[in-house]
C-alpha cells in the first residue's frame, strides 16, 4: 500500500449541513459578544479539554482502545514546556526558543503515547484500560516524587506563551483564537482521518481484528500509529493547557482529572469527533455553575452522577441522545426501527465498540 | 518441580545460587565491602521485610480483584473505593465498640454486602458488556470517593490495634557485632509480621476453598466454562454473588489491616487500585497464585525503590510491569 493512498479520503463542500455553518460562524464570532471570563474560562478551556478528549475519542471510538493515559501524555508535553522552556521556579528551565520547545514537547508526548501504545496493544479489550490507568497513576506518583526533573509536589509555574507579531498570546481573545485554530484543525484532521484508508482500517480492526489480520493488515502497527496521532493531538493540547494555566503540577495530571477526560469523552459521545467538544462544554459549564446549585465541594458527586446516568441510560452519550431523539421525531410511531437504524448504519456507533 | 530441574538445568542452578546468596545476605554478618556498596545491613533487611509485608497487604487487596475478574470477567475499578470504605467502616466500629477485631469483622461483612449490591444492581444488568461495566465502576468510584470525603472529611485516621500487636520483636537476624562482641539483633514491628501472617493465612484459605471444596470446584468450573456450569444445574447467579461478596469483603478486610499498618486518608483508594491493577497485570488476571507472586514482586520493588533510589522508585514498579507485558502479555501466571 503506498503512502499517498493511506490517508486519502473524500470530502466535498456540498455535504455541509446548515448547522455546521451556524456553529462555525458562532465559534468565530464568539469573542465579539462574550465577556473575558466566558472567552477564556469557558471557551478556551472547553476547547483545550475537548482536544484532549478528542485524542481519547479517536483511540476509543475508532480504534476500540480506551486509553486513560491521554491526559498523562498532554501532561508530559506541559511538563516538557516548563522544563525545556522558561519557568519561574528556578528548577530546570533550559530556556530554549519557544518554537523548538513546542516541537520537542509535542514530539516527546507523541513518542510517549506511542510507547504506551506499544506496551498496551499486545493485550486487548479491558486490559488496555487497566494498563493505561496504571501508567497514568504511576506517572502521577513519579512526577510528585521526583524533584530533580519535575520539581515534585510544587511543579512549575510561570510558563508563558511567546509574544509574537506584537500580540501577547495569553490575552483572552488571541488565546481563544489560538485554541480554536488548534482544536478545529485536529477536529477536521480526525474527521478526515476516519474516512481515510488508515481510519477505515482502524475501525475494521476494532470490529474484527482476526479478519483484518487474515486480510494481511498489520494490526499492531495500525494501532500504534493511532496512538502516535493521538499523542500529537494530546501533546498540542498539553502545550495549550500549560499556557492557559501558566503552571503545571502533579495535580494537573492527577487520576481524577484523567477520569474527567474519560467522562468528557463518554458524556459527549464517542461516535463522532464533535462529541468530545460537546462533552467538554457541558463539563466546563457544570464545573463553573454547579456551585450555584450545590456545594462546590460536592462537584465530583455531580460529575460522577452525570457520568453514571449517561453510561447507564445512553451509552452513546449526549450525541446518542440527540440522534435517538431525532430519529424518534422522524420515524414517529416507529421508534424502535429508528433506534436500530442508528446502531446498524453507523460503523462508529458504540454498539460495535464492545469486543466480539 | 522435578521436571523443571530436568528441563531447565541451567536456570535451576541460577535460581538456586541466587536463593543461597539471598539467604546468606539475610543471615550472615555483612563484611565491610558489602556495607560499602549497599549501605547498612539493617536498612537492607528492614526494606526486605517491609517489601514482603507490603506485598502481603497488596495480595489481600488484589486477590479479591483477581477472583472477581477470573470468574465473571468483571473489571471492578471501584475496588480501591471498597478498600477505603472498609477502612472507614472498620475505624468507626472499632472506635465505638473499642474492639479492633469487631471492626475488622464488620468491615468485611459491610463491604461484602456492598459488593453483593453492586453485583446485583449493576453487573447483572449488563452482563457481557465489559466496557460498560468498567465505565460504570469508574463512575461509582468517583461518587464513592466524594461521598466518603463528605462523610469522613480529609482527616487522616489512625487505628489502635490491641496492645499485644504493638511493639517490636527481636528477629533472629544479627545486624552488626559490636566491638565488645555483643550481637545486635534486628527489631521489627510485630503488627507488620502479623499482616504477613494474615496474608499467608488468607492465601492458604483461598487455595483450600477453591481447590478442596465443592463450591470452590463450582467456581473453578465457572472460570473455565460458565455456560456448561449453568447447564449442569448449578445456580450460576448465586455463585457470582458469593464470589463478589468474598472479593469485596477481602478488600474491606484489607482496608482495616492496611489502615492499621499505615493510615486511612482520602486518596488511598487510588493507591490501592493502582496496586491491585499492577499486581494483577504482572501476576496474570484471574489467578490467585499470580496475585501472590505479583504482590510480592511489586511490594519488594516499591520498598527497595523507596530505600535505594527514592525519586525514581515508581519507575521501578512501572518497568516491571512493562517488562512483564513485553515478555508475557497475559501475566506471569495468566492463562489463555
Amino acid at each position: 500500500m503506498n503512502s499517498s493512498r493511506l490517508f486519502s479520503g473524500s470530502f466535498s463542500l456540498r455535504e455541509l449541513h446548515p448547522a455546521t455553518i451556524v456553529t462555525v460562524v458562532f465559534l468565530i464570532a464568539y469573542p465579539s459578544f462574550a465577556s473575558n471570563f466566558f472567552i477564556l474560562q469557558i471557551g478556551a478551556y472547553s476547547l483545550i479539554l475537548g482536544t484532549i478528549a478528542l485524542s481519547l475519542m479517536m483511540l476509543a471510538g475508532y480504534g476500540g482502545m480506551v486509553s486513560l493515559a491521554q491526559l498523562t501524555v498532554a501532561g508530559l508535553a506541559a511538563y516538557l514546556m516548563a522544563i525545556l522552556g522558561d519557568n519561574s521556579m528556578g528548577v530546570m528551565g533550559l530556556g530554549w526558543p519557544w518554537w523548538l520547545t513546542v516541537i520537542v514537547s509535542v514530539l516527546g508526548a507523541a513518542l510517549f503515547s506511542t510507547f504506551i501504545g506499544a506496551v498496551s496493544v499486545r493485550t486487548e479489550g479491558i486490559y488496555t484500560i487497566m494498563i493505561t490507568l496504571a501508567v497514568a497513576v504511576a506517572f502521577f506518583y513519579f512526577v510528585r516524587q521526583n524533584y530533580v526533573l519535575f520539581n515534585g509536589f510544587t511543579g512549575f509555574a510561570g510558563v508563558e506563551p511567546p509574544t509574537l507579531f506584537g500580540v501577547y498570546w495569553r490575552d483572552p481573545v488571541p488565546f481563544y483564537y489560538l485554541t480554536l485554530t488548534v482544536a478545529a484543525g485536529f477536529f477536521f484532521a480526525v474527521y478526515y482521518c476516519a474516512r481515510s484508508t488508515f481510519g477505515l482500517g482502524l475501525q475494521a480492526i476494532r470490529d474484527n481484528p482476526r479478519r483484518m489480520r487474515a486480510l494481511g493488515f498489520n494490526i499492531t502497527l495500525h494501532r500504534i500509529v493511532a496512538y502516535f496521532f493521538a499523542g500529537v493531538i494530546a501533546g498540542f493540547a498539553g502545550v495549550l493547557l500549560v499556557w492557559f494555566n501558566g503552571r503545571v503540577s502533579p495535580g494537573t495530571i492527577g487520576v481524577d482529572v484523567a477520569i474527567d477526560i474519560l467522562v468528557i469523552a463518554v458524556v459527549g459521545g464517542m461516535r463522532h469527533p464533535i462529541g468530545p467538544f460537546i462533552g467538554a462544554i457541558a463539563f466546563v459549564l457544570l464545573e463553573n455553575f454547579a456551585i450555584d446549585l450545590i456545594d462546590r465541594e460536592r462537584f465530583n458527586m455531580v460529575i460522577g452522577t452525570a457520568f453514571l446516568l449517561v453510561v447507564l441510560f445512553s451509552p452513546d452519550g449526549l450525541l446518542g441522545l440527540w440522534n435517538r431523539f431525532r430519529d424518534r421525531f422522524r420515524f414517529r410511531g416507529n421508534a424502535l426501527l429508528g433506534a436500530e437504524r442508528v446502531n446498524k448504519d453507523d460503523p462508529a456507533s458504540t454498539g460495535s465498540l464492545e469486543k466480539s | 518441580m522435578r521436571s523443571f530441574v530436568e528441563r531447565h538445568t541451567f536456570w535451576a542452578i541460577v535460581i538456586l545460587l541466587a536463593a543461597v546468596l539471598f539467604l546468606w545476605m539475610i543471615f550472615a554478618v555483612w563484611p565491610e565491602w558489602l556495607i560499602d556498596t549497599l549501605g547498612r545491613k539493617k536498612t537492607f533487611v528492614n526494606t526486605l521485610l517491609n517489601g514482603v509485608t507490603l506485598g502481603g497487604l497488596y495480595f489481600l487487596v488484589a486477590s479479591g480483584f483477581t477472583l472477581i475478574f477470573g470468574l465473571m470477567r468483571n473489571v471492578n475499578l471501584a475496588h480501591g473505593s471498597m478498600y477505603l470504605l472498609g477502612a472507614y467502616i472498620g475505624y468507626e466500629v472499632a472506635d465505638r465498640t473499642g474492639s479492633w477485631f469487631f471492626g475488622l469483622a464488620i468491615a468485611f461483612i459491610a463491604v461484602a454486602i456492598s459488593g453483593i449490591l453492586l453485583q446485583y444492581l449493576v453487573f447483572r444488568r449488563m452482563a457481557g458488556d465489559d466496557l460498560r461495566q468498567t465505565l460504570v465502576t469508574i463512575g461509582i468510584s468517583i461518587i464513592a470517593a466524594d461521598a466518603m470525603l463528605a462523610i469522613w472529611t480529609g482527616t487522616t485516621y489512625q487505628f489502635s490495634p490491641p496492645d499485644w500487636l504493638f511493639g517490636a520483636a527481636d528477629l533472629p537476624i544479627i545486624s552488626v557485632i559490636r566491638s565488645s562482641g555483643d550481637a545486635v539483633y534486628i527489631k521489627y514491628p510485630i503488627y507488620r509480621l502479623a499482616v504477613l501472617l494474615v496474608a499467608v493465612a488468607v492465601g492458604v484459605a483461598l487455595w483450600v476453598f477453591l481447590n478442596r471444596t465443592r463450591i470452590g470446584m463450582m467456581i473453578r468450573a465457572g472460570v473455565n466454562d460458565r455456560d456448561m456450569l449453568a447447564a449442569s444445574g448449578v445456580n450460576v447467579q448465586m455463585v457470582f454473588v458469593l464470589v463478589f461478596a468474598i472479593g469485596a469483603g477481602l478488600a474491606g478486610f484489607a482496608g482495616v489491616i492496611g489502615g492499621t499498618a499505615l493510615s486511612v486518608a482520602p486518596g488511598e483508594d487510588i493507591r490501592y487500585l493502582l496496586a491491585s491493577l499492577v499486581v494483577v497485570i504482572v501476576g496474570g488476571l484471574g489467578s490467585i497464585t499470580g496475585a501472590a507472586i505479583g504482590a510480592l514482586i511489586i511490594g519488594l520493588a516499591e520498598q527497595f525503590g523507596l530505600a535505594y533510589f527514592p525519586t525514581y522508585g515508581v519507575v521501578l514498579t512501572f518497568l516491571i510491569m512493562v517488562v512483564v507485558l513485553a515478555v508475557r502479555p497475559q501475566g506471569l501466571m495468566g492463562g489463555r
